[in-house]
């Protein structure tokens, strides 16, 4: 049984100009352990259909599939509370900006400590002991003293540690990262893709991953889902993506990169329905 | 194009730029942000500057496009020193022209595309309004973009048009060096890949000079003739691009090669086999 089970997701929007779909159709399937990358460009949908998994989308939204289901529980048949349970336990999400994702008015500390009060039963220290253990095991330096510092103290790769060590407090089965790296430099980029991917074989759990970049997705992915206007376009293993891609908008979207061009003019990637029926 | 002897358009001499930030009721801090930059340009070239977030890299921007005096060192602009306190005269403004990283912030959202392109020739040049509407209609159309845009508003255009009116905003005054900070960084690749093949378009057909500051390196390589490779306000490798990417020279710019993601198939392999077989060793 897959871990996360997604038939035919439909996310829609209510606009002065009629119903816009921003996701459509959409079947995802996450097995434990796996990573699995969903890329596309801006309106792809690739955030608003996982924000409908962890239930994040606003009042607007309307979600309908024919299934969802994370362990085999029904996820859009749950209550409210049911799923607030599930969310930062099981599954957990971190986000683009991680300075903007934080609470710039209480401790990194606290904001980890907050998660383990809510899903767990663990006493006071017992919780401060483990914050201290995440923050060593997502490699903050100085974890005693970064406990008590406030976002704005830290770098923005250090706050993607911190979000990273909210996000693991519960040792979640899936994780999904929203372009964890996209607002930091490469370097940085690199050391917060390599601690995900480690913590990911450690722990065993899912990783899904949200990505515009192709590198990005070379370097982590097991199995990649390419998004187009809310469609899936094409989801194949990551080797056979990057070596036979199927579908003509991959391959478009392949041949745009700038490593590829032989000399002269990029090819540019047209847009069109890419065999999008609505 | 030029005779060799020509000056390059841009030269840089010992260019630093210092920063006061602290005091009360901290004591005053000195922080010099470029510590000594020396570049040279010449005619129909690119030259990119690469590095991470505090590298001075947009310092330099601005001491380029002439918005900030540096605080040591010398400027030139086709061989002439440009003294700032002194002010520029409307010739050397029309030289230099930037392009920013993000459109919208860098266009008024309440003027009109085609007034955002008639404001240059306003500033500079003599020329009467017909005339400077049929210039900037006939710029609309080089970047790509139609007569009717002339009246809409920047809200009214997705990322990459106004990156377009940008660009062409620029030009309206036949400068000779663009500094393009981040141009395509807020781009999506398809809207990238466009905006790439309309600068290199541009650049063969009116010989500009392009100073391009980027952190990706895929884009670097693509574009840039030479590249500087910048951290913490020093220039730590500066050589022909074919030089650099076959041999990265400075530990640092071997790092910064390292980290930058790669779609290597054979890499690719050899991370599923290892998954694989630790999935079957569990």
């Amino acid at each position: 049984m897959a871990l996360l089970e997604i038939r035919n997701l439909s996310v829609s929007f209510e606009t002065t100009a009629g119903r816009f779909f921003a996701v459509q159709g959409l079947d995802v399937s996450v097995d434990e352990g796996e990573v699995l990358a969903v890329v596309g460009e801006s309106g792809s949908g690739k955030s608003v259909a996982m924000l409908a998994v962890m239930g994040l989308l606003p009042d607007t939204a309307t979600v309908s599939a024919d299934a969802m289901r994370f362990e085999g529980r029904d996820l859009l048949g749950m209550t409210p509370r049911q799923r607030r349970a599930l969310s930062g336990r099981d599954m957990a999400m971190i986000f683009q900006e991680p300075v903007a994702s934080l609470n710039p008015c209480f401790t990194v500390g606290f904001q980890i400590v907050e998660t383990l009060k809510r899903h767990t039963k663990l006493s006071g220290s017992a919780r401060r002991a483990r914050a201290l253990e995440l923050l060593t095991a997502v490699g903050i330096p100085e974890p005693e003293r970064r406990y008590a510092s406030y976002p704005h103290q830290m770098s923005g790769g250090q706050c993607q540690r911190a979000m990273i060590a909210i996000a693991m407090a519960c040792s979640p089965k899936l994780l999904i990262a929203d372009e964890p790296t996209t607002a930091l430099d490469v370097t940085i980029q690199k050391q917060i893709l390599d601690l995900l991917l480690n913590l990911q074989t450690e722990s065993g759990m899912a990783l899904v991953l949200i990505t515009h970049d192709m590198g990005v997705v070379a370097e982590t992915a097991d199995r990649v889902i390419v998004q187009y206007q809310g469609r899936k376009m094409e989801e194949a293993d990551a080797l056979t993506l990057f070596e036979a891609p199927r579908h003509p908008y991959t391959r478009a979207l392949l041949s745009a990169l700038p490593e590829n061009a032989v000399g002269g003019r990029l090819p540019t990637v047209a847009v069109g329905d890419w065999g999008v029926r609505t | 194009m030029s005779a060799p002897m020509s000056p390059p358009v841009l030269e840089t001499r010992a260019v630093t730029r210092d920063y006061e930030t602290g005091g009360f009721p901290r004591p005053r801090k000195t922080i010099r942000a470029l510590k000594g930059v020396d570049l040279q340009v010449r005619r129909g070239r690119t030259l990119a500057v690469v590095g991470e977030s505090g590298c001075g890299k947009s310092t330099l921007a601005r001491i380029i496009t002439l918005i900030d005096a540096p605080s040591s060192g010398e400027v030139l602009i086709d061989g002439q020193p440009v003294d700032l306190r002194a002010g520029l005269s409307r010739e050397m403004r029309r030289k230099v022209r930037i392009v920013f990283q993000n459109p919208y912030g860098s266009l008024n959202p309440r003027q009109k595309i085609g007034d955002v392109l008639e404001e240059p020739l306003l500033l500079s040049t003599s020329l009467s309004a017909p005339e400077r509407r049929e210039k900037a209609l006939a710029m609309l159309a080089r970047v790509g973009l139609k007569p009717e845009h002339a009246n809409r508003y920047p809200h009214m255009f997705s990322g990459g048009q106004r990156q377009r009116v940008a660009i062409a905003r620029a030009l309206m005054v036949n400068p000779d060096l663009l500094v393009l900070d981040e141009p395509v960084s807020a781009l999506d690749l398809s809207v990238q890949a466009q905006i790439l093949n309309l600068l290199q378009d541009l650049q063969e057909e009116f010989g500009l000079t392009y100073v391009f500051i980027s952190h990706d390196l895929s884009v670097v390589r693509h574009v840039a003739d030479e590249v500087m490779v910048m951290r913490l306000g020093e220039v730590v490798e500066y050589r022909s691009r074919d030089e650099i990417f076959a041999a990265p020279e400075h530990p640092y710019t071997r790092t910064l090669f390292a980290a930058t993601p790669k779609i290597d198939l054979e890499r690719i392999r050899a991370r599923l086999a290892a998954k694989a077989s630790r999935a079957r060793g569990a």
